[in-house]
């Protein structure tokens, strides 16, 4: 139905996509599968029209097409959930689908439209009211408003990106039912993930991408778990993991009923308690938008604590500022690295003490020392293996592996007691996911406490001593990775069941 | 005594309404536009041109909407289609305004025209207190309030006002839509820029009938402080213009009154007030009250990676 041919697409400085083929039928499911930077999004907003390609054909039912916007693509009937979702968070739901729909006149008929999405909303066993501004909505919630804006338009083509990520096991089976009934319908799916369990389970065909090229396309029936794996990430080898050594009983860390509110008043953090022990690896389980965030925050002084206390070794730390926090022995690897976790036009030895520039090796009298500044770099770039740029270039483009290894890097040069890490390996290819995984293991090993904070089950599989759930900014229990099962967890993170 | 207050407050409020309407067209869009008083400038000598020149006073308004969309059309080109920095773009316009008005204007000094008068409106007008107030006033003014309710209607009951505040709180999100969004936030700056046009010509129309140099002397700043008062809606738009001309009315009456106090200082209240103003519903919005268009003041690039 669909056919894309050499596709290529720049960006100042980068080739994002580099002679990508790949074609849909109708009527089938077609997962893209590829590591993260691999160039599936990029792909998939070139077909949308979002991005203009350098070069390449695009061909629906055997006719050359051209995107130059949106707009086009919606037309012939392409619509795409994006990661970002395209909704507006100040609108209502039902203003955020009727302005999504095609062919509505210029006075709304209101009660004719509501009736028609709350009909279509009905159909797929949702529970939105219409009039709830977006914002309130989970994020499971607000994709499912995506799907059902494309739905609503009629959409044949179907593009989902990394649909799975915002969900629970049990809410994405719900999606799969979605997707197959779909299926039989005729219309054809685009399924974005890098989760081999989800892509064995429902792709007709399976293309792999790898750094902007399209390497192979294979039938289901084809292919197996490990054959995916191995071409997904061809030559770099995954090393055996080794669980890290016992850790000791001593508490580095204590929440006691912490409460943060947001800007809204509703709160992100409810009542909430955790115990931390010395040189052990915590991993914190849910669904993105239950709290994380606003938990790290409070953490490490960034946002202020509503009621509760913190301690660190017994010491009352609530209402410390940022760098008291740090002095206090916690360090932080933030969800944004581009935006928090680094400043992106200062260059790599500036972004290295940006948290100990006053200690005073790096200072003469009021003044800095460069030549202290640039030594300590040199150390950091050699024991972390950064890759770094020429010197004194910002920051800011190196890549998203290397960036990490700057924050990493700057984050444990003070030896930190506690490392509070929030998704730090979201979006990072597999060999510098492996590099943050062994620094926290290694740090572990020398006593260094980390709370791992992710949404990637198999990551807190992996590394975590110990699993706490939570969802709504409460904890809902802890759980131990040695013996309990997905399913457990994935109620746990829809508040289904406590332990 | 009371009706004559509110006469006055309503005949200082208008202009000032006028420029405050079409700011919020312009930040619904997601646009900043800092070049109202600059806007105002234009609208108003243009519109008291064209009125001298063909002694017609339709025509000077339609001069002072078709001016000030055309020096709106600059800053909506820098802003849309080049993405330039949107509060640069608008202190120029508002210089550009004040600069060109002063240069083009000096043959008008000194000159006069017949202006707006007063049509009272049978019946309204004869309701007690705000009948003569709201219902015996000029054209313009009716046109005023009839611009506030259909500007709300536009955008809480037309597709194209649902498409428009789309694209102020998210273009990505437009655009994903299939929505033209710099053809719409084009649009919107221009129309907007034309409404604060006529704010001006207002001023040279029928509250002064003639041409005076800065003859707008703040008022668009004060609206720019009234978007947000207002919340980024027309209705209260309206009653926040109407506060900013009662003080000014208020102010006069007390000179007229011969209190002790300096006039210059009376003449400072509606700008001490925009101050408070501002303070006050920056408040506001810090309580998590806000109104505020989400992308106000970005310029939106399709291809821009996050």
């Amino acid at each position: 139905m669909l056919q894309l041919e050499h596709i290529r697409k720049t960006f100042p400085g980068v080739v994002a996509l580099d002679e990508v083929s790949f074609d849909i039928a109708t009527g089938e499911i077609h997962t893209l599968l590829g590591e993260n930077g691999a160039g599936k999004s990029t792909l998939m907003n070139v077909l949308t029209g979002f991005y203009a390609p350098d070069c390449g054909s695009i061909r629906l039912d055997g006719q050359a097409v051209r995107f130059t916007s949106p707009r086009d693509s919606l037309t012939l009937g392409v619509g795409m959930v994006h990661q970002h979702f395209m909704l507006v968070p100040a609108h209502s739901v039902l203003e955020n689908i009727m302005v999504a729909l095609q062919g509505v006149p210029l006075l709304f008929p209101r009660r004719q439209l509501r009736e028609k999405i709350a009909q279509t909303i009905e159909e797929f066993g949702l529970d939105l009211d219409l009039d709830t501004p977006v914002w309130k909505l989970s994020i499971g919630a607000q994709q499912w408003i995506e799907l059902i804006k494309l739905l609503m338009r009629n959409c044949r083509l179907l593009i989902l990106d990394e649909p799975t990520a915002v969900l629970t096991p049990q809410e994405t089976e719900k999606l799969f039912k979605v997707l197959f009934k779909l299926k039989q319908q005729g219309k054809s799916v685009i399924f974005i993930s890098h989760k081999m369990r989800e892509v064995m389970e429902i792709s007709d065909r399976v293309t792999i991408l790898k750094k902007g090229r399209s390497i192979t396309t294979l039938e289901r029936g084809n292919f197996t778990q490990n054959q995916l794996a191995t071409l997904m990430i061809g030559n770099d080898s995954i090393p055996e993991w080794q669980k890290s050594l016992p850790f000791s009983n001593e508490l580095v860390l204590e929440i006691e009923n912490l409460s943060v509110r947001n800007d809204r008043g509703l709160a992100d953090i409810d009542n909430f308690n955790l115990q931390l022990k010395k040189g052990e690896i915590l991993g914190i389980a849910g669904i993105a938008g239950n709290g994380q965030k606003a938990l790290a925050e409070a953490l490490t002084g960034l946002t202020r604590v509503d009621s509760g206390r913190v301690l660190a070794a017994g010491k009352d730390i609530t209402r410390s500022c940022a760098r008291s926090s740090y002095i206090a022995g916690i360090a932080h690897i933030p969800e944004d690295r581009k935006a928090v976790g680094i400043a992106p036009d200062l260059s790599l030895d500036e972004n290295l003490i940006l948290k100990n520039f006053r200690a005073p090796r790096f200072r003469h009298g009021i003044f800095q020392s460069r030549s202290a500044i640039r030594r300590n770099a040199e150390e950091k770039i050699d024991q972390f293996a950064i890759k770094a740029g020429p010197k004194g270039s910002p920051v800011r483009l190196l890549s998203g592996g290397n960036i990490q290894k700057v924050i990493i890097a700057r984050e444990l040069s003070e030896q930190p007691t506690v490392l509070v890490a929030l998704y730090p390996t979201r979006g990072l290819d597999i060999g510098s996911a492996e590099y943050v995984h062994k620094v926290i293991a290694e740090g572990a090993g020398n006593g260094m406490s980390t709370i791992l904070i992710s949404e990637d089950l198999d990551e807190l599989y992996k590394i975590s001593d110990r699993i706490a759930v939570i969802f709504r900014g409460q904890l809902i229990g802890y759980v131990d990775p040695a013996t309990a099962s997905r399913e457990q967890i994935g109620l746990m993170m829809s508040g289904e069941a406590s332990k | 005594m009371l009706e004559i207050l509110l006469d006055a407050t309503v005949r200082a409020g208008t202009p000032i309404l006028f420029a405050t309407l079409g700011a919020i067209i312009n930040e619904r869009a997601g646009i900043i536009n800092l070049g109202i008083e600059g806007l105002m400038l234009i609208g108003a000598l243009s519109g008291f041109a064209a009125t001298f020149v063909s002694g017609n006073l339709l025509l000077g308004v339609a001069a002072a909407f078709a001016a000030a969309f055309a020096a709106g059309s600059i800053h909506a080109l820098v802003c849309v289609q080049l993405r330039g920095n949107q509060i640069v773009s608008g202190l120029a316009l508002t210089m550009f305004g004040v600069g060109c008005t002063a240069l083009f204007g000096r043959s008008m000094v000194g000159q006069t025209i017949d202006g707006f008068e007063r049509h009272a409106i049978p019946l309204l007008s004869q309701l007690p207190v705000i009948g003569k107030a709201f219902f015996n006033q000029d054209w313009l003014i009716y046109f005023s309030f009839l611009l506030v309710f259909k500007i709300w209607f536009f955008f809480y009951r037309t597709r194209w006002g649902l498409e428009l505040r789309t694209i102020g709180e998210n273009p990505a999100a437009a655009d994903a839509c299939g929505i033209p969004v710099n053809l719409y936030r084009f649009l919107a700056i221009a129309c907007g820029s034309g409404f604060v046009g006529i704010g001006g010509a207002y001023l040279s129309l029928a509250s002064t009938p003639m041409w005076i140099e800065n003859m707008s002397a703040g008022r668009g700043w004060i609206a720019v402080a009234l978007v947000i008062f207002a919340g980024w809606s027309s209705v209260r738009a309206l009653f926040g213009a109407y506060l900013f001309g009662g003080i000014t009315a208020m102010q006069l009456r007390f000179q007229a009154m011969g209190t002790t106090i300096s006039a210059h200082i009376l003449q400072m209240l509606p700008y001490i007030f925009t101050i408070v103003v501002l303070v006050v519903s920056t408040l506001r919005l810090q309580k998590g009250a806000s109104q505020q268009p989400g992308n106000l003041g970005q310029p939106y690039d399709r291809e821009d990676r996050k």
